[in-house]
């Protein structure tokens, strides 16, 4: 049970954030995060942001996905 | 009167006075035509010899007004697509409408007045109709049934057994009307500038049936969405459906609000969309068709007929295939 | 970035969909549980199934919390609901779960006040603004889920709003992964789901591949990252060994979300819990503190739910665990049908029965 999409924080209230995918905007409680800024992207479960998304990780990730395939040792 | 403060009464229902003067100034004066103008028991109307379409349906949506369109449009709307996919050219319209004691007379009077827009829009004459009125609490504002009839110019058309390899062709983004009235309930407090594709389909539908006279096929994909319509088709026709998932259209806001309530674009509702199937030779020419008329500027071919009996499968943009199923009843969001 | 086309780009996926074949020793089967309901739709949704190597076979595990939401509960909030003055509010999932005699969508029909919510927080809210009703929010939903209704708990607490209360039947995943190891299930791995893991981080599924040498990969639910995890499982026997990947380590860490830990630990206590299926396990479940018994809907209100009927002939538990596959339930297509589901296989469209019934001409 734990749909969540990563929205873009655009404005902050309080612990309640306006946040956005393209240009789809909801209101979305910080309390769970209370790191989360302005220009971050949040993970958004029920309502909540329950964790800030990592760019550099993001990117990291999508690197090693960019290497695997070779380092497999039996070729693809 | 000062139709801005006037609200509906149980006597504008009762025959009498009241209900001649609510005629009179809202159904005469926006519907007004020649038929309707004699105000009789019913409407002496023009029509070629031969078979003809008929049709009917009812409307209830909530709430009355929504980006994009209202009831009095949808209620035009829904019923001259469904003689246009039929191959008919629309020509009346009967309507009755159900009001809830206590409904604003200019409440009434803007959805009568959308209804007659959308009529000159579609080329259709509303030339009849009946009012009730129940008591508070035992509607909910407006319900309004539409029926309608229209003809076959140059006879029906024919219907050629579906085959393998005969294209499916849809006329634009899905899911735009559905999610648009969601959005206006409030119940989820979503902002989104999405508006409902609510728009009469008889000219569309037209060029369409000019550009591919092969065709075979049409549905307005309304509740339940593209998957409703299209395992209708396979169910009736015996046959398969395979789309391609990456070449259906779709609103990027759309897909959003999908996103965050865990909706699938295919199973919501549209109000302004034909899907058709028509030979594969004739699908450049219908796609060009289509995208020459401004209700189908982003028509595509999304997919075909397959051998593999009655089923929908969908290819994935990723390269996978999942079935799509006749939906259970409307989708709840979720968040699982 | 925006965290999505990324992650669903078909290039990326076809890249990731032939490492798995090149990284899958060919000697052998594997069967991998996801144990995320999230990521029994995501492969269905994106037909990942049919972009794995033949001898690669993913199973449905129990992490559909509605689907594993025992009948008592159902039944309860049934008897919540046929209330007078009582709102019922819920998440869409839970509408169409069967109680003994009915479900939520039934009960709305027959004219209680039974609301679908996108958030406990729109519970609150209603609660607030209609003082003279008492809003009962069922509280189900894995870790991830649980500090987002442990929040409306404080908060109503803070605001004095005495109208709101929970029915509380959150579930742990952890306890629910040691049950299976412990059954003895034929597996070789888990996909460890993804927001769960945001709350409690990478780090509490060390004991699997400790105690029972099995292989862990936490992933993301777009279909890059599923494949992506499919690939670290495999990788890990080509490596000869086990361990907890994190694929994805742009949402979830080692320790987790520790804000939201605390929000939840403050409200709930861990308790022994009942689930759809598995029954009843030690320790995977949450409750409402004494400190909140005053919102607590299993203490403020004297109802009496009618008597729960045990399901009869329902093999969905040794589905769950790999013991049994869907065809040999005496109730499936027949009793048990999507429309009137029996167990939590059944519940969710995506669950294994649901799956054995669609895809039965496949």
């Amino acid at each position: 049970m734990c749909l969540g999409v990563p929205m873009k924080i655009i404005a902050i209230d309080g612990t309640t954030a306006t946040v956005e995918m393209a240009q789809v905007r909801q209101e979305c409680d910080l309390s769970l995060s209370p790191g989360a800024k302005v220009g971050d992207y949040v993970i958004v479960h029920a309502g909540f942001a329950i964790e800030i998304l990592d760019e550099e990780d993001a990117r990291e990730t999508l690197e090693l996905l960019d290497q695997i395939g070779f380092d497999t040792g039996r070729g693809s | 009167m000062n139709m801005s403060e006037e609200l509906i009464q149980m006597g504008h229902g009762a025959g009498g006075l009241l209900m001649r003067r609510l005629v009179a100034d809202v159904f005469a004066r926006y519907f007004d035509n020649p038929a309707l103008r004699e105000l009789d028991d019913a409407a002496a109307v023009e029509l070629a010899s031969g078979q003809i379409a008929f049709t009917t349906d009812a409307y209830v949506v909530k709430p009355l007004f929504f980006p994009g369109g209202d009831m009095g449009k949808l209620a035009v709307c829904g019923t001259v697509n469904d003689l246009a996919v039929m191959g008919a050219a629309p020509r009346y319209l009967s309507a009755s409408f159900t009001l809830e004691e206590g409904l604003p007379l200019a409440t009434l009077e803007r959805v009568v007045a959308s209804m007659a827009a959308a009529a000159r829009e579609a080329g259709v004459e509303i030339v009849c109709g009946d009012t009730k009125v129940v008591a508070r609490g035992e509607a909910d504002g407006i319900f309004i049934t539409t029926s309608g009839v229209g003809v076959f110019e140059g006879g029906r058309p024919a219907r050629a057994p579906l085959e393998a390899g005969d294209a499916v062709v849809l006329s634009g983004t899905l899911g735009d009307h559905g999610i648009a009235v969601m959005v206006a309930r409030e119940q989820f407090k979503l902002e989104t500038t999405i508006e409902s594709d609510c728009a009469p389909l008889g000219g569309l539908c037209a060029a369409m049936r000019e550009a591919a006279p092969g065709l075979k096929f049409m549905r307005d994909p309304t509740r339940g969405g593209l998957a409703a319509a299209l395992n209708e088709v396979a169910a009736v026709h015996g046959v398969g459906v395979e789309i391609s998932e990456e070449k259906i259209p779709l609103d990027e806001d759309v897909v959003a609000v999908c996103e965050i309530l865990g909706l699938d674009p295919l199973l919501v509702a549209n109000e302004g969309k034909v899907v058709a199937v028509a030979p594969a030779a004739e699908a450049e020419a219908l796609v060009a068709a289509m995208r020459g008329h401004p209700l189908g500027a982003r028509a595509a071919v999304i997919g075909e007929v397959v051998a593999e009996p009655k089923r929908v499968f969908v290819r994935t943009a990723v390269g996978g295939t999942r079935i799509l199923e006749m939906p259970l009843a409307d989708q709840l969001p979720r968040i699982c | 970035m925006k965290y999505l086309d990324e992650f669903r780009d078909a290039e990326r996926v076809r890249k990731v969909a032939a490492a798995v074949a090149a990284v899958a020793p060919d000697d052998r089967g594997f069967t991998f549980m996801e144990v995320c309901g999230t990521h029994t739709m995501a492969v269905a949704r994106y037909g990942l199934k049919k972009l794995l190597p033949a001898n690669v076979r993913m199973i449905s595990g129990p992490g559909c919390p509605v689907c594993v939401t025992p009948k008592e509960y159902v039944d309860y909030a049934v008897a919540l609901a046929r209330e007078p003055g009582v709102t019922v509010a819920t998440f869409g999932d839970m509408m169409r779960v069967p109680g003994s005699s009915t479900d939520l969508l039934r009960l709305q029909a027959e004219g209680a006040d039974v609301r679908v919510v996108y958030s406990a927080r729109d519970a609150l809210a209603f609660a607030r603004a209609e003082p003279k009703r008492r809003v009962v929010f069922l509280g189900v939903g894995f870790e991830t889920t649980a500090p987002t209704v442990a929040a409306t708990a404080k908060e109503a607490v803070a605001a004095s709003i005495r109208n709101y209360f929970i029915l509380a039947a959150h579930k742990l995943i952890p306890p629910a992964m040691r049950v299976l190891c412990d059954g003895g299930v034929a597996l070789d791995g888990f996909l460890c789901p993804a927001h769960v893991s945001a709350i409690i981080g990478a780090r509490a599924y060390e004991f699997i591949p400790r105690d029972y040498d099995l292989a862990c990969a936490v992933a993301g639910f777009e279909p890059v990252d599923i494949l992506q995890g499919i690939y670290l499982l495999l990788k890990q026997y080509a490596d000869g060994e086990r361990r907890v990947d994190n694929q994805y380590s742009r949402v979830v860490k080692e320790e987790g979300n520790p804000r939201a830990q605390e929000v939840q630990a403050e409200v709930f206590h861990v308790c022994d819990s009942r689930w759809r299926g598995l029954g009843d396990l030690p320790a995977s479940g949450l409750a409402l503190r004494e400190e909140y018994a005053a919102l607590d809907a299993a203490r403020a209100f004297e109802v009496e739910p009618e008597e729960t009927v045990p399901d009869r002939g329902c093999i969905c538990g040794d589905v769950l665990t790999g013991a049994k596959v869907p065809a040999e339930c005496s109730l499936i297509g027949d009793e048990c049908t999507p429309a009137r589901p029996v167990g939590p296989c059944m519940v969710s469209s995506e669950g294994s029965c649901a799956a054995a019934l669609k895809y039965e001409y496949e």
